[in-house]
């Protein structure tokens, strides 16, 4: 594993607020990460496209449209048919418990509430990604 | 890791995207990978794209790519931007405005912070390059923010440079006209439907003149741009393609080639000994000693270096 890690911060499908998605952004790249951002309302090939040229070691999906259920798995089994899946995948936003395990059984490991605090966020990473 | 050198020449995206980060993060790993790809490929067209932050270098490049790519060209995207000082982290955001180019299979967009390289950023961008152009990419954009040495230059090993400003980038524009006024081969007034860009037009162009000292036959031309319309951008595409048959005819190419491989030779040379002898003398005890012991004058910092100096390699002697 590189000393820089490289995360990928995304926004898939359509909803138009991105103020937590810029305060991990920012909070991520505060704890020596490098932060790729792509934006609001990308479609789930241009976050996998954007996964691998960018040869990231981190995907952060941040959604509040609801429609996690149905954009996750078809970024995972993207990701998955490209050969990309050697990068951990968290996501935030509004994820409903009852969602979790589902979503959990995708292989999307880390779900993080509103309020979480960075450091969970940046520590989850350290630990999955094997780093000190 | 093991790159299949094979995947890179024919373009498999997953393997060029891992080469690059070896390239970045891996020095000597990437060196047996580059030799394979050196002595096979030849270098892309470089267009460098630089200027004040906020003047729409990302909007602007990702209309000039979707122009060369609907013309059948493979084309590929390095977006720099600084790393933070005091965390060492970045954000990368050229993305955001590059969005209809970014799935499109002929186009390779990538990010990459300036890191605190010692020596700049430059060999690990020209490695990149190369990276790229042994997997099919003919045409490279490099856009970097305008405002230190560091992007100057990355800038210097462009082929054609492009410097982009806005109405509203006056000061920005006085702070580095010595730099990046001599490096452009051509300026971009984007945002040229502001109510001042009249005013602007005047000083670049005032500027312009006085920039180049150089005897070149090349009329640095400006161009004006509203980027988000696609304004302007049949006629930029025109001076960027004249500029490179500009290049060719009249034999500047060669000359061009020559110094960014003397520079490129004299970057991989201190980088060379900066890994081979500075590093490991800046781990060992006796340099922190050399510190107090020049602090408390018990010997001058020059003497001291030139002392390390004649140190360096001296177990390879021996051997």
């Amino acid at each position: 594993m590189s000393e820089n890690i490289k995360v990928l911060i995304a926004k898939p499908g359509l909803d138009g607020h991105d103020r937590g998605a810029k305060v991990i952004a920012r909070g991520l790249k505060e704890a020596g990460m490098e932060v790729v951002y792509t934006g609001l309302r990308q479609t789930t090939e241009q976050i996998v496209r954007a996964a691998i040229q960018e040869d990231v070691d981190v995907i952060g999906l941040s959604i509040l449209s609801g429609a996690h259920s149905h954009l996750f798995p078809e970024i995972m089994k993207k990701l998955n048919d490209s050969g990309k899946d050697d990068v951990l995948v968290i996501a935030g936003g509004i994820i409903p418990d009852e969602d979790h395990d589902e979503l959990k059984k995708l292989g999307i490991n880390g779900i993080f509430k509103p309020g979480t605090p960075i450091n969970e966020i940046v520590e989850f990473i350290h630990q999955e990604l094997d780093v000190a | 890791m093991q790159i299949d050198v094979d995947k890179i020449f024919a373009g498999d995206e997953r393997t060029v995207a891992q080469a690059i980060s070896l390239v970045e993060n891996s020095r000597e790993d990437a060196f047996e990978l580059l030799r394979k790809l050196y002595l096979k490929t030849d270098l892309a067209y470089l267009l460098g794209v630089t200027g004040p932050p906020g003047g729409g270098k990302s909007t602007l490049v990702e209309k000039i790519v979707a122009r060369w790519v609907e013309n059948g060209e493979k084309v590929a995207v390095i977006a720099i931007d600084p790393s933070s000082e005091f965390s060492g982290g970045a954000l990368l955001g050229d993305r955001i405005r590059m969005g209809s180019i970014a799935t499109h299979p002929d186009v390779f967009i990538r990010s990459m912070a300036t890191r605190g390289y010692l020596g700049g950023l430059n060999p690990a961008i020209f490695d990149t390059v190369l990276v790229l152009s042994a997997a099919g990419y003919q045409r490279i954009v490099i856009e970097t923010v305008g405002v230190g040495q560091n992007e100057i230059d990355i800038v210097s090993l462009a082929d054609t440079t492009l410097v982009v400003t806005v109405p509203e980038a006056g000061d920005e524009i006085q702070s580095f006209k010595a730099g990046l006024m001599e490096a452009g081969d051509l300026f971009v007034l984007n945002k040229s439907d502001h109510a001042t860009a009249h005013r602007m037009e005047l000083i670049l162009k005032q500027m312009i003149d006085l920039a180049r000292s150089d005897n070149s036959d090349w009329k640095i031309p400006l161009v004006k741009t509203v980027a988000t319309e696609e304004e302007g951008l049949d006629e930029l595409i025109k001076h960027i393609t004249a500029h490179k048959q500009f290049l060719h005819d009249s034999n500047l190419e060669v000359s061009n080639k020559k110094k960014v491989m003397k520079n490129h030779l004299i970057h991989l040379l201190e980088e060379g000994l900066r890994n081979k002898y500075i590093e490991p003398l800046l781990k060992e005890s006796s340099f922190h000693a050399s510190i107090d012991a020049v602090i408390n004058r018990e010997v001058d910092p020059y003497t001291k270096v030139s002392e390390w100096l004649n140190d360096f390699g001296k177990e390879d002697f021996d051997r």
